[in-house]
C-alpha cells in the first residue's frame, strides 16, 4: 500500500516574511542610495543585506524540510529549540564583547589616554555601546532562549509557526547590530538606554510584536490548565517593555534619509517620560524577566517546588504596579516637580516589599536542599544571584530616599548599585541558567567540568566584590566632597581635586570587571567543551538517579 | 471560594491575564506623566528664552553625537554647594526647548548648565583638544577632529524645522535665514551679522575656534557651550514668583 505522499507547500507564513523583508531590502536599497549622511547610508546597506539573507535563509528552510514540523515526537511535544540555541549562543558572544567593552571604558576612566582621541571609541560613544550591549544584547538574548524554552516546556506545546520564532531571534539580533555599530558611528539619541535611532527603534518595535504574539501562541497552545508562574514575569517583560518602548521613542526623523530625529518631549516631561522608560527598563526588563528565569531555573536545579504559591501571586502583582512609579527617583531635586518626586520616592520605598518577595520565594525554594550549595556550583550561582538582588533592592529604596540621594546621585555610587544587580543579580541568574540550558540543549548530561563552574562562581564573585567596594568608596567621597566646607566657609575642593581623587578606585573597578570578564571566558570555554565533549545524556543510566552520598 | 483560588481565572485565561497586566502598569506612568502636560506650575514664567541658534542647535546635536550626557549634567540642584559651585538651580524653562533634554546622570566632569562664558572660546577650543594641557588631572578624551571636520550644513535647515514642527517656537523669518545666520554667527565680520543678533537676542557672533578659514565643528560645540545658561538674567529673576 502507497503511503499518502506529504505535501510540502510554501505556507502564507513564509510568504508573508518573504514579501515583507524583499520590501523592506528594496526601501533600505533606495535609502541607502538617498542617503544624507554616510551613516545612514552604512546602516541602511546593512538593513538591505539582512533583508536579503533572511529572505536566503526562509527558501533555504523551505527546501531543507520535508514537510510541516511534526507537533510531537514519539508522543513527547517536538521542541522548537533551534533559535533558543541560536540565543543561547547569541548571549555569551555578546556577554564577552559587553564585558570586554566595559573594561576597556573603565580603563579609560582611570587611564584617559586609552581614548586615544578617535572619535569612534571615546568614552562618551564606548559607555552607550557596553551599557547596550550588556543589557540588551547579553540580557536580552538571555531572555529570548529562557522564555522562548520556558514557554514551551511549561505549556507542553511548540512555539507555533514555521519562521517566526527564527524571526524573533535573528531580528532582535540584527537589532542588536545596528544598534551597536550606530553608537560607534555617533548614531545616538542621547537618552540612556534608549539610545538607537527612529529606524532601529521601528525596526525592534515590529519583532516586539512578533514575539508577543508567538508568546501568547504558545500559551494557547497549553496542555496544562494553568499559566505557570514564571511566564508571568515574562508576559508582563514583554508586554511593559513594549508599551515603555512606545512612550519614550516618539520622535521625528529628520527625513526618511536620515539617521537624525527629533524627540517630540522637552524638558521637564521628557526627563520624566525618559526616566519612566529608564528605571523600568531595570524593573521588567533586568528584573520581571529575570525572575522568570528565577522561577523556572532555581526549582527545577534544586529539585524542589517553588516555596510559596501566594507569595508568588502577591508579590508579581505588587512588583508591576509599584515598579512603574519609581521612576522620579533618578530626578530627585532637579527641576522636575516636587509632587511627582515625592511619588517616586514613597512608590520606590514600597517597591521594597514585593522585591524581597521574591528574593524570598527564590531563596525558600532550596528548602529541604540547602545541602546541594556545597555539591552543585550551578545551584550555588542561582541562588547567589538572587542573593544580590535582594542586596540591591534594599540599597535601591535606600537611595530613593531623597536625603540620601542628595549626596549619591551624580556620583559613582549610583554606578556600583546598577552593577551589583547587574553583575550580581541578572549575570548570576543568566550564567546560572545557561549552566543549565546548555546541557539540556545538546542533550549531554551534565556540564563538561562543574570544577571550572566553581572557578567561574568565585572569580566572578570577587570581581563583583571589588567592583561595588571601589564605587562605594568613591561614589559617597566625591558625593561628600562636593559638599564640603572649609573652616572659613569656602568650598573645600575644586572639582578637579574630586576627579584626582577617584584614580585609585576606577583602577580597582576596571580590575574587578577584568575578573568578571576572565570567569565569563572560563564559561564559555566549559560551554564549548560540554557541546562539543560532553557526555551524552542517553549513556546515563536510565530509571531513578543513583543516590550520591553527601561529599 | 478564597480569594487565591479566584486568581484561577488570570491564570486559566492568557488575555485577561495580559489585560490584567496592562491596566497595572499603566496607572503609575499615567498619574505621574500626564499632569506634567497641563500643570502650568511645571514650568516657570521667565524672560530670555529663545530657541537655540543653528549654529549653537548643530553644536548641539555634536554633543548629542559624542556621547557627552555620559559624564556631564546640565542640571544644577538647589543645594548651597551646587549654587556656589555652578551658579543658580537649573529652572525647567531652561531646557523647554531641548528635544531631547540632557540633564543626565552623572557627573564625572562638572556640570555644564551654566558653563557659558565661564572661560574664554581659546580655553574651550584647548580644553576640547587636548583636556590635560589646560587640566592636568582631568580624565576627558581628547575631542581635537572637532576643529578639523567642516561643520556639514546642508541639512540644518530641515533639522530647525523638525523642532519647529515638535514646538520650538523657531519664526519664519529664523526658519529661512538658517544657512545665513550659521555664516554670520561664526564670522563676526560677516554682513548678517546684526540680523542674526536681531533674530536671535543675546547670542553673539565669534569666530570661536580662531579659525577664520572654515566653519567647523568645533565653532559650533564652542558656540553651544558658551551660551548655556546666560538666557535667563538671575539678577532680575524673582525665586518666589515661581514657588512651585
Amino acid at each position: 500500500m502507497a503511503r499518502p505522499v506529504e505535501t510540502k507547500a510554501f505556507t502564507l507564513e513564509e510568504m508573508g516574511y518573504t514579501l515583507f523583508l524583499a520590501l523592506l531590502a528594496v526601501v533600505c536599497v533606495i535609502i541607502a542610495g538617498k542617503a544624507w549622511e554616510p551613516q545612514m547610508a552604512i546602516h541602511a546597506a546593512v538593513g538591505a543585506v539582512f533583508a536579503a539573507i533572511g529572505i536566503f535563509l526562509i527558501i533555504k528552510g523551505y527546501n531543507d524540510r520535508s514537510g510541516q514540523p511534526a507537533q510531537t515526537v514519539d508522543g513527547k511535544p517536538n521542541y522548537n529549540l533551534g533559535p533558543v540555541k541560536f540565543a543561547s549562543v547569541a548571549s555569551m558572544f555578546w556577554g564577552v564583547a559587553g564585558f570586554l567593552v566595559g573594561v576597556i571604558a573603565a580603563s579609560q576612566l582611570a587611564f584617559p589616554f586609552l581614548n586615544f582621541d578617535l572619535q569612534w571609541i571615546q568614552f562618551g560613544r564606548l559607555r552607550p555601546l557596553h551599557t547596550s550591549a550588556v543589557i540588551f544584547a547579553f540580557g536580552g538574548n538571555v531572555l529570548l532562549a529562557t522564555s522562548i524554552y520556558v514557554v514551551q516546556r511549561t505549556t507542553q506545546a511548540r512555539m507555533p509557526g514555521i519562521v517566526t520564532p527564527w524571526f524573533i531571534v535573528l531580528g532582535y539580533n540584527a537589532f542588536i547590530v545596528i544598534a551597536g555599530t550606530g553608537y560607534l558611528l555617533g548614531v545616538t539619541q542621547a537618552q540612556e538606554y534608549a539610545e538607537p535611532e527612529w529606524y532601529a527603534d521601528l525596526w525592534l518595535t515590529v519583532v516586539w510584536v512578533v514575539y508577543l504574539l508567538a508568546y501568547l501562541g504558545t500559551l494557547w497552545k497549553r496542555k496544562e490548565a494553568h499559566i505557570y508562574v514564571a511566564n508571568w514575569f515574562y508576559l508582563s517583560f514583554i508586554v511593559t517593555v513594549a508599551m515603555l518602548h512606545l512612550g519614550n521613542n516618539v520622535r521625528v526623523p529628520v527625513s526618511v534619509f536620515s539617521y537624525q530625529s527629533v524627540q517630540v518631549f522637552s524638558g521637564v516631561q521628557n526627563a520624566m517620560v525618559q526616566w519612566w522608560y529608564g528605571h523600568n527598563a531595570v524593573g521588567f526588563f533586568l528584573t520581571a524577566a529575570f525572575l522568570g528565569i528565577m522561577y523556572y531555573f532555581v526549582p527545577k536545579r534544586a529539585e524542589r517546588p517553588v516555596y510559596s504559591y501566594r507569595l508568588s501571586i502577591i508579590h508579581f502583582w505588587a512588583l508591576i504596579f509599584l515598579y512603574i512609579w519609581a521612576g522620579p527617583h533618578h530626578l530627585h531635586y532637579t527641576a522636575l516637580p516636587e509632587w511627582a518626586s515625592t511619588l517616586g520616592m514613597t512608590f520606590s520605598i514600597m517597591l521594597w516589599m514585593p522585591s524581597w518577595g521574591g528574593m524570598i520565594n527564590g531563596l525558600m525554594t532550596l528548602s529541604g536542599a540547602w545541602d546541594k550549595l556545597r555539591t552543585d556550583p550551578v545551584l550555588r550561582m542561582l541562588v547567589v544571584s538572587v542573593a544580590f538582588y535582594g542586596m540591591s533592592t534594599f540599597e535601591g529604596p535606600l537611595m530613593s530616599i531623597k536625603a540620601v540621594n542628595g549626596l549619591s546621585h551624580y556620583t559613582d555610587w549610583t554606578v556600583g548599585h546598577v552593577h551589583s544587580g547587574a553583575l550580581g543579580w541578572v549575570g548570576f541568574v543568566s550564567f546560572g541558567a545557561l549552566y543549565c540550558l546548555f546541557p539540556w540543549l545538546w542533550n549531554k548530561k551534565e556540564m563538561w567540568s562543574l570544577k571550572l563552574v566553581s572557578w567561574h562562581f568565585w572569580t566572578a564573585t570577587i570581581g563583583i566584590v571589588f567592583y561595588i567596594c571601589a564605587m562605594w568608596v568613591s561614589g559617597i567621597m566625591q558625593g561628600l566632597m562636593w559638599r564640603a566646607y572649609d573652616k572659613l566657609g569656602f568650598l573645600e575642593y575644586s572639582f578637579i581635586e574630586t576627579v584626582a581623587a577617584m584614580h585609585p578606585y576606577y583602577v580597582i573597578r576596571a580590575t574587578g570587571g577584568l575578573l568578571f570578564l576572565v570567569g565569563a571566558l572560563i564559561m564559555v570555554y566549559n560551554l564549548y567543551m560540554t557541546v562539543v565533549h560532553g557526555e551524552d545524556a542517553e549513556s546515563a543510566t536510565a530509571g531513578s538517579p543513583a543516590l550520591a552520598p553527601a561529599e | 471560594m478564597s480569594l487565591m483560588e479566584k486568581h484561577a481565572i488570570f491564570e486559566k485565561n492568557s488575555i485577561v491575564l495580559l489585560v490584567g497586566i496592562l491596566l497595572m502598569v499603566a496607572i503609575g506612568g499615567l498619574v505621574e506623566i500626564v499632569p506634567l502636560f497641563y500643570l502650568k506650575s511645571t514650568i516657570e514664567k521667565v524672560e530670555g528664552m529663545r530657541p537655540y541658534t543653528p549654529l549653537e542647535l548643530a553644536g548641539r546635536n555634536i554633543y548629542i553625537r559624542e556621547g557627552c550626557y555620559n559624564c556631564h549634567s546640565q542640571m544644577i540642584r538647589p543645594m548651597r554647594d551646587e549654587i556656589e559651585r555652578y551658579g543658580h538651580f537649573s529652572l525647567a524653562a531652561e531646557s523647554m526647548y531641548d528635544h531631547p533634554f540632557q540633564w543626565s546622570s552623572k557627573r564625572t566632569g562638572p556640570d555644564l548648565a551654566r558653563v557659558g562664558n565661564k572661560y574664554s572660546d581659546k580655553w574651550q577650543v584647548e580644553h576640547l583638544a587636548n583636556p590635560r594641557s589646560v587640566v592636568p588631572d582631568s580624565i576627558m578624551p581628547g575631542y581635537a577632529f572637532l576643529a578639523k571636520n567642516e561643520l556639514d550644513t546642508r541639512h540644518l535647515k530641515a533639522m530647525v524645522e523638525t523642532h519647529a514642527l515638535v514646538g520650538v517656537p523657531y519664526t519664519a523669518d529664523q526658519i529661512a535665514n538658517v544657512a545665513a545666520d550659521v555664516a554670520a554667527q561664526a564670522n563676526p565680520d560677516d554682513k548678517n551679522v546684526d540680523a542674526m543678533l536681531k533674530r536671535y537676542p543675546k547670542s553673539v557672533a565669534r569666530d570661536f575656534d580662531g579659525n577664520a578659514a572654515k566653519v567647523t565643528e568645533m565653532d559650533a560645540m564652542v558656540a553651544y557651550l558658551q551660551m548655556l545658561g546666560t538666557l535667563v538674567d538671575f539678577k532680575l529673576y524673582d525665586d518666589k514668583a515661581n514657588l512651585r
